[in-house]
């Protein structure tokens, strides 16, 4: 077995040990080192990953790990939104948190999680991957150090988790009762040997193993964890868990279900298919009539997630380009929003959308960021939004579930809505309170990359398509 | 020249966004440059639309000056770009409108340059759709015209308040928001549904048209084109965005977007919905004529009961719609060269009458109708362009309105007499609100409570720059109404073709 090739992964556990432990030597005033290092650590493992692991497909442990072009793609994807996180992050900790050494450090273990999660082959792998960026984010939610919200937030994130990895496991039990086997590939070779109808235990396994999926990316009915804990999480975090772990639960989704769940397609897919029609019109009915931000981005990202599910209800290889690919713009069109609303937030110390008033005014920048990122989440063109959404329920249009495709196309308009709604505060309403918005350069900066990275995505995505092209093509792929 | 050729469509998509994002980035203070700049860069668009409108070939017909670079092979989507008869007048009404539209905004002092950033975003979008012939691309830039609405109407734009009748800004740019954005879910819909039953995993519009959708596919998805793009076009029952959008807002956005945007949906409904689904526009058509007429006698209705001046214009562009709508359910050369050729007529003459509304209200900071009186005593220029307006509106000969509405009125005739004479009713009725206003608003004494105004000033007429925006649109009211010959040569040769295919079925 090539050791090296798990490279990437003891050098970015390194990377967070050193993390912690130069917080250790670092005096208080020269804490803003860590977030460097975080960043060095995070590029340094990112160049590693593409020179050493470029176009492999093998596997290590017996299949527990599978090294190909889709974990590899998922590390890039992973390693550069953990920098962002990063660069998101410094301002809003040296003004809001205590104990950066921590914080950065958990940060770099989870991102470590996700990168395990989108290689695993294997069940209890997969299992084990994502405690560990649950555990991680249990931290990293409960780190606000105002007032009772980050703790609620925390505890209700610790309990309804623990509760979804519980549902998870016993559905893993369940599968390995019956086919005698945890590995995906065997899984596979197993359902399809099997005899129509399947064992319900196998069901009942699979519905529970969508069900702890369901509760990590927040799908309706397992989303009520979502609203709490992205409005008491610090904002940085919010962002991380609203893109990260999404990105990472449907990296699992995408690997999981074309690899071990394939041939019993006939059997989920009207479960996804409910699922992603709850999801996306709960979430954006309820996104309506939200007034903290936070909390209407969170409802949205509900609104977000039943999109995705729709993609793999509807799941073929277009249909899997497709869901990587709106994740993609998601990421960064959702990361985008939330730094305007960090840079907000630590000049003002409000979150409400009613706060927002005169923005665009008082920092006509910033505001116009917000303005494209959420014109960009509803799916309006030139943005990142328009293309991978077009490309998405064009996929799954194909999976012939157009009715599906129009509801979610319905929901956009009702998206359109309650961004419009944040606009109309920050063009139309007067400001309470005039003085401009202090930008930082890091933050002028960063919000620049992630606009170009929304347009670019937006009218040029060919080069992005074919990268997830290529991770998608080594999924095994049957004809239902 | 072939080379270059192949690149002008590119460039009219291309500057005025490249202009947009430049602007974004420039000093805002400087505002005579920004106005200066941007009247050229509107300039030289109008010129290269005349270049195209010039280099067209009605000879050889079909889709011309394209150009094709391939964007996303995995969905079969291509940047695929050319004109044919129909849309090279719509782009030449664009160049138009977006030159006078810059010239008449030198008015506009608040955020003058994110006016114009959006403005010019606006531009790229209507382009765009025009010379689009992937569908993909054509949803793209039918969205991106959309959606600089809500911020350039809720910003700049201008609230009607009459005690009782109250009409804030926000409430008509989300009105207006809201109800394209619903109809482009239809439009959406049914192109997906499209290119999956076409089968051939492609976006573009060459392409799939070669391809024959069955009879029950095509009664299924044809009324969502129809409706989904008869939103944009104001058609009945889903047109009251219409007057409440373009009475908030501001000038240059009222004309382009009654003048232009409306045409996109009736654009869409020729270029996508006729030319692709020939067959259940073929079944669908008596409908749409109805609605149609609808449009015609209840739009001019509505506009007889307005009190606001820029209402009645608002409602006249319903009802002025309503033709466009009625020629194209006739399915025959005549009446759908005529839909075309008004949807170019309207264009200009709406335009032109969005313009004078608003020069008077800079002016006179009112639009009741019940207050103005006697402009002419004091703004004689602009009482004389919304003259020709309004005969142009009522369908004088020797203006291109009556050339365009008896070309519809005889392809209605001879197939729906009785709707025919519903549509002249119409027309009489036309007659009768524009005269009206006319009479009222511009002649007799000059009423006190307008002139001289509060601040003791007297009212000014048109300035040199206005006039010159008002009299550019007046000579291609009068070209087309005097010499409509080039015109209507050049649309019969696009109609042609879609109307082959349609009568092909029989």
């Amino acid at each position: 077995m090539n050791w090296w090739l798990f490279s990437p992964e003891f050098a970015l556990t390194g990377a967070a040990f050193a993390v912690l432990g130069v917080d250790l030597l670092l005096p208080r005033e020269k804490k803003d080192y860590l977030p460097a290092l975080s960043i060095v650590g995070l590029v340094a493992v990112l160049a590693l990953s593409l020179w050493y692991l470029w176009g492999r497909d093998e596997q290590l442990y017996d299949g527990l790990f599978l090294i190909d072009d889709f974990s590899l793609f998922f590390k890039g994807f992973f390693l550069v939104l953990g920098v962002l996180t990063v660069l998101v992050s410094v301002e809003y900790v040296r003004q809001h948190l205590s104990r950066p050494g921590e914080y950065y450090g958990i940060l770099l273990f989870s991102v470590l999680a996700m990168m395990l999660m989108a290689a695993s082959g294997e069940l209890l792998t997969a299992y084990i991957s994502l405690e560990l960026l649950s555990f991680s984010l249990y931290v990293l939610v409960s780190y606000g150090r105002r007032g009772l919200k980050p703790s609620e937030a925390g505890v209700k994130y610790i309990l309804l988790g623990a509760f979804a990895s519980a549902l998870l496991l016993y559905g893993i039990s369940q599968v390995y009762g019956i086919l005698g086997t945890t590995r995906f590939d065997e899984i596979n070779a197993a359902l399809a040997a099997a005899d129509s109808p399947l064992n319900p235990a196998v069901l009942v396994g699979l519905a529970l193993i969508i069900a702890g999926l369901g509760f990590k990316v927040a799908a309706v009915p397992f989303h009520m964890w979502a609203p709490d804990v992205y409005e008491g999480a610090p904002t940085p975090i919010t962002a991380y868990l609203a893109v990260g772990s999404k990105a990472a639960a449907f990296a699992l989704i995408l690997r999981l279900f074309t690899q071990a769940f394939m041939p019993a397609f006939d059997d989920w897919q009207i479960v996804l298919v409910v699922l992603a029609a709850l999801t996306m019109t709960l979430g954006n009915l309820v996104a309506l009539a939200q007034s903290n931000i936070k909390r209407m981005l969170a409802y949205s990202s509900v609104g977000q997630v039943g999109y995705l599910l729709m993609g793999v209800a509807a799941i073929s290889p277009v249909a899997a380009t497709g869901v990587i690919f709106h994740l993609a713009g998601y990421a960064v069109t959702s990361m985008a929003a939330f730094l305007c609303i960090i840079v907000f937030y630590n000049a003002t110390g409000k979150e409400n959308i009613g706060d927002f008033a005169g923005l665009g005014k008082r920092s006509p920048f910033v505001a116009m960021v917000l303005t494209v990122s959420l014109f960009s989440l509803a799916g309006l063109p030139f943005f990142a939004g328009f293309t991978t959404k077009f490309y998405l329920f064009t996929a799954v249009a194909q999976g012939e579930l157009l009715w599906l495709v129009a509801l979610a196309i319905t929901n956009s308009v009702i998206s359109l809505y309650y961004y419009m709604m944040v606009m109309k505060q920050m063009y139309m309403e007067p400001a309470e309170d005039e003085t401009p918005v202090p930008v930082s350069m890091l933050s002028r900066g960063v919000l620049g990359a992630m606009l170009a990275g929304i347009i670019a995505i937006g009218i040029y995505p060919a080069p992005l398509v074919d990268a997830i092209e290529a991770a998608r093509s080594v999924l095994v792929w049957y004809v239902v | 020249m072939e080379t270059l050729d192949s690149y002008v469509l590119t460039a009219l998509v291309g500057i005025p966004f490249i202009w947009g994002v430049v602007l974004a980035f420039l000093p805002s203070h400087r505002l005579q440059h920004i106005r200066m700049t941007s009247a050229a860069v509107a300039a030289m668009l109008m010129a290269l639309t005349a270049y195209v409108f010039l280099a067209y070939d009605n000879g050889e017909g079909g889709f011309q000056l394209t150009r094709e670079v391939a964007w996303l092979d995995s969905l079969g989507i291509t940047f695929l770009l050319g004109v044919d008869g129909i849309s090279v007048p719509m782009i030449l009404l664009t160049g138009i409108v977006g030159l006078t539209g810059v010239l008449v905004s030198w008015t506009v002092q608040d955020r003058a340059k994110e006016f114009f950033v959006l403005f010019f975003l606006l531009v790229a979008g209507v382009y765009g759709v025009f010379v689009s012939l992937d569908l993909f691309f054509f949803f793209f830039f039918y969205e991106l015209a959309v959606m600089p609405m809500y911020l350039l109407i809720g910003v700049w734009g201008s609230s009607s308040d009459f005690g009782t009748f109250l009409r804030p800004k926000e409430y008509g740019a989300m009105k207006l928001m809201l109800y394209l954005v619903a109809g482009s879910i239809l439009v959406w819909v049914a192109l997906m549904a499209v290119y999956v039953d076409g089968g051939i995993g492609s976006f573009s519009l060459v392409e799939l048209r070669e391809v024959t959708f069955s009879v029950e596919f095509q009664r299924i998805f044809f009324p969502l084109f129809m409706i989904g793009f008869g939103v944009l076009a104001g058609l009945w029952p889903f047109h009251t965005w219409s007057p409440d959008g373009h009475v908030a807002a501001p000038t240059a956005v009222s004309m382009l977007h009654a003048g232009v945007l409306m045409k996109l949906g009736a654009y869409g409904i020729i270029r996508v919905g006729i030319d692709l689904l020939p067959q259940g526009a073929d079944d669908w058509m008596p409908v749409l004529i109805v609605l149609g007429t609808i449009n015609v006698v209840y739009g001019a209705i509505s506009a007889m009961g307005q009190r606001d001046l820029k209402y009645v214009i608002g409602y006249s562009s319903v009802s002025h719609m309503g033709y466009v709508l009625m020629g194209f359910a006739t399915l025959n050369a005549i009446g759908v060269g005529g839909a075309v050729l008004q949807m170019f007529s309207h264009g200009i003459m709406t335009a032109l009458f969005f313009a004078l509304v608003g020069v008077i209200y800079d002016r006179a900071h009112i639009r009741d109708i019940g207050i103005l009186e006697g402009l002419t005593k004091r703004m004689g220029l602009t009482a004389g362009f919304f003259a020709v307006a309004g005969l142009t509106s009522l369908g004088l000969p020797g203006l291109s309105g009556f050339v365009a509405e008896v070309m519809v009125f005889i392809g209605v005739f001879q197939d729906y007499p009785l709707l025919g004479v519903l549509g002249i009713v119409g027309a009489a009725i036309t007659a009768v609100y524009i005269l009206r206003l006319l009479s009222k608003v511009f002649f007799g004494p000059l009423d006190p409570r307008v002139d001289p105004l509060p601040d003791g000033t007297r009212l000014t007429d048109a300035t040199r720059l206005e006039g010159f925006s008002a009299a550019t649109l007046v000579l291609f009211l009068v070209v087309v109404g005097l010499y409509p010959k080039p015109w209507i040569e050049m649309i019969d040769s696009g109609v042609a073709p879609i109307l082959a295919r349609v009568a092909g079925l029989q």
